[in-house]
């Protein structure tokens, strides 16, 4: 439903989107992912027509979105909750973007209602909160009952409830046959809503692919074995040629099935005090992927380094870099 | 159409342009009072009369002005081309509305000046008619007037993006730079045709002029034509820019 060719942008002599191809489809959740200043932002609103591209195009329904007639009942968006006019009202923002597309004024009340803006509709919208703005922005969104939804960071400062439920909606759309595409650079994030990942990094493509094949090929497993005599047990792994990662009190093997292990310590004669599967963490997997075309990287968190505590990939030192380029 | 009632529903949404409103009214009255009242009005004129409409223009070109910096200011204009991707009937629709406005805003607030003075003065020198077709141009010209001033004020707006330049450009120019330029010798001779000096031979006396000046009609085409070659400025740029 939203065809993405060969689409690049280039601002001076920067390349901020560089050759980007990819479908979204129907009934699916589609996670648009990368790290901030990927060109995430830069690609959706190509799509949308707000900015031309470079190179390449965006097609919706086969046809540029410039082209389309009531854009609004074919595609929602909701890039930045911001662009409101704060002494207008919720239900005057509605309105205005319903009359532009021939939308039935009644359309307005029922999505207000849907996303639970109703009892303050009428109140300047530059005095909500900016959950209430982000339900505003996905109230405008869904105004045209359009068949393709694109979100721009969506959970981006809302609480858990917010998050929740931000969540739940775009689950509900695709399941009504809607395609949905949601941008982030949280990968946790994306692992609970997408079905489909499309992964970008320094505006290339890294992967497309679904988001089940993209956890279990990206993130590597690993065995944690203790024992009293770790020294013994280090030579008797190395002497089978597996990978190890020294730990404090422990030894971390890497890619190797648990028996084997298990078995190579019993033959050594060695006693274990834990032998435990573990499955690396998403966003160490995420890091990685995308390590080599980080535009700014925060030094702790490259590969190799000690595994990220927050879920979030924003350092101190790298946010705002996402957004307007100019 | 669909377009110019949105743009309707956005400018009716937000307060400053009734302050706008409100704000040229009290300055075309004001000054008619100002005419009107003292010596039982012996010097009212039409003129005289009329001189806060052409304040009040100044004033509905802020108002025009800012009807698409505040968008770009608030991020609105996205959203705005999000609904209506064809940027060519978003600039449109929001001149031909503000250019309504203009006509009827202008209009009326000239007829109302002009009444007011009349009512005002007692005993005026030049007897305060509208009878002759000159007498009415004097007056309902401003509505053309208006409508024009406002088309250029959304271009100027379009071109900058940005309401404290805009409201600068606009209020300065007629005020300031167009009576400069009239200072300087030679280029000087031509200052009666740049946009303001010509769009108020529209509204003055037939016979008035000095001979270098358009005559009234000319000078209603010669703002005409400049407020013209704005627009396709803000058109070219509008297009050419990402949003």
């Amino acid at each position: 439903m939203i065809e993405v060719i060969g689409l690049t942008k280039q601002y001076g002599s920067a390349t901020v989107v560089n050759d980007l191809s990819f479908t979204v489809r129907k009934g699916t959740v589609t996670g648009f992912l990368g790290p901030n200043g990927a060109g995430k932002s830069t690609t959706m609103r190509m799509i949308l027509g707000l900015d031309t591209p470079t190179k390449g195009r965006a097609l919706i329904f086969g046809e540029p979105y410039d082209n389309l007639s009531k854009p609004l009942t074919k595609v929602g968006s909701l890039l930045d909750a911001n662009w409101i006019h704060p002494n207008r009202s919720a239900r005057s923002h509605l309105r205005f973007l319903a009359a532009t597309n021939n939308i039935n004024a009644k359309r307005v009340d029922k999505v207000l209602d849907t996303v639970g803006l109703t009892k303050v509709a009428g109140r300047a919208a530059g005095k909500f909160s900016l959950g209430m703005k982000q339900r505003l922005g996905l109230a405008a969104a869904l105004l045209g009952d359009p068949q393709i939804l694109i979100f721009d960071e969506p959970v981006n400062g809302l609480d858990p409830e917010g998050i929740f439920w931000i969540r739940t909606l775009m689950k509900d759309l695709a399941a009504e046959g809607r395609a949905v595409l949601v941008s982030s650079h949280l990968m946790s994030e994306m692992a609970l809503t997408a079905d489909h990942l499309i992964v970008i990094g320094a505006g290339k493509l890294i992967a497309d692919s679904s988001t089940a094949d993209f956890i279990a090929r990206s993130t590597r497993a690993s065995v944690r074995v203790r024992s009293p005599q770790l020294a013994q047990l280090r030579v008797a792994l190395q002497e089978a040629g597996l990978e190890i990662t020294d730990l404090d009190d422990a030894l971390e093997v890497n890619e190797a099935p648990i028996e084997q292990i298990g078995d190579i310590a019993f033959r050594a004669g060695l006693p274990l005090h834990e032998l435990a599967g573990q499955s690396g963490s998403l966003e160490q997997a995420f890091i990685r992927l995308t390590a080599d075309s980080v535009e700014y990287s925060d030094p702790g968190g490259g590969p190799g380094g000690p595994p990220l505590a927050s879920p979030s990939f924003d350092a101190p030192g790298n946010a705002q870099l996402e957004g307007d380029p100019r | 159409m669909t377009l110019v009632n949105a743009e309707r529903i956005k400018l009716a949404s937000t307060r400053s342009p009734y302050w706008c409103l409100v704000a040229i009214l009290v300055a075309g009255l004001g000054f008619a009072v100002i005419n009107g009242l003292p010596d039982s009005g012996q010097g009212a004129s039409i003129g005289g009369a009329l001189l806060g409409a052409t304040i009040g223009m100044s004033i509905f070109m802020v108002l025009a002005a800012l009807s698409i910096t505040t968008e770009y200011r608030f991020g609105t204009i996205r959203s705005t081309f999000l609904a209506a991707p064809k940027r060519f009937n978003v600039l449109l629709a929001k001149s031909v509305l503000v250019g309504v406005i203009g006509l009827v805003v202008g209009s009326v607030v000239a007829l109302a000046a002009f009444y007011l003075t009349k009512a005002l003065a007692a005993s005026p020198i030049m007897p305060m008619e509208l009878s002759t077709g000159d007498e009415w141009r004097q007056v309902l010209g401003y509505g053309p007037l208006f409508a024009i001033a406002g088309v250029m004020a959304v271009s100027v707006g379009t071109i900058l993006r940005q309401s404290a330049g805009a409201v600068a450009i606009l209020l300065l120019w007629p005020l300031l730079i167009e009576r400069l330029v009239s200072l300087i010798p030679t280029v000087g001779d031509y200052a009666p045709w740049l946009p303001f000096a010509a769009g108020q031979q529209f509204v003055s006396a037939a016979g008035t002029q000095n001979p270098d000046a358009p005559t009234p009609f000319q000078g209603l085409l010669v703002f005409a034509a400049w407020a013209l070659l704005l627009w396709l400025i803000a058109l070219f740029l509008l297009k050419k820019r990402d949003a």
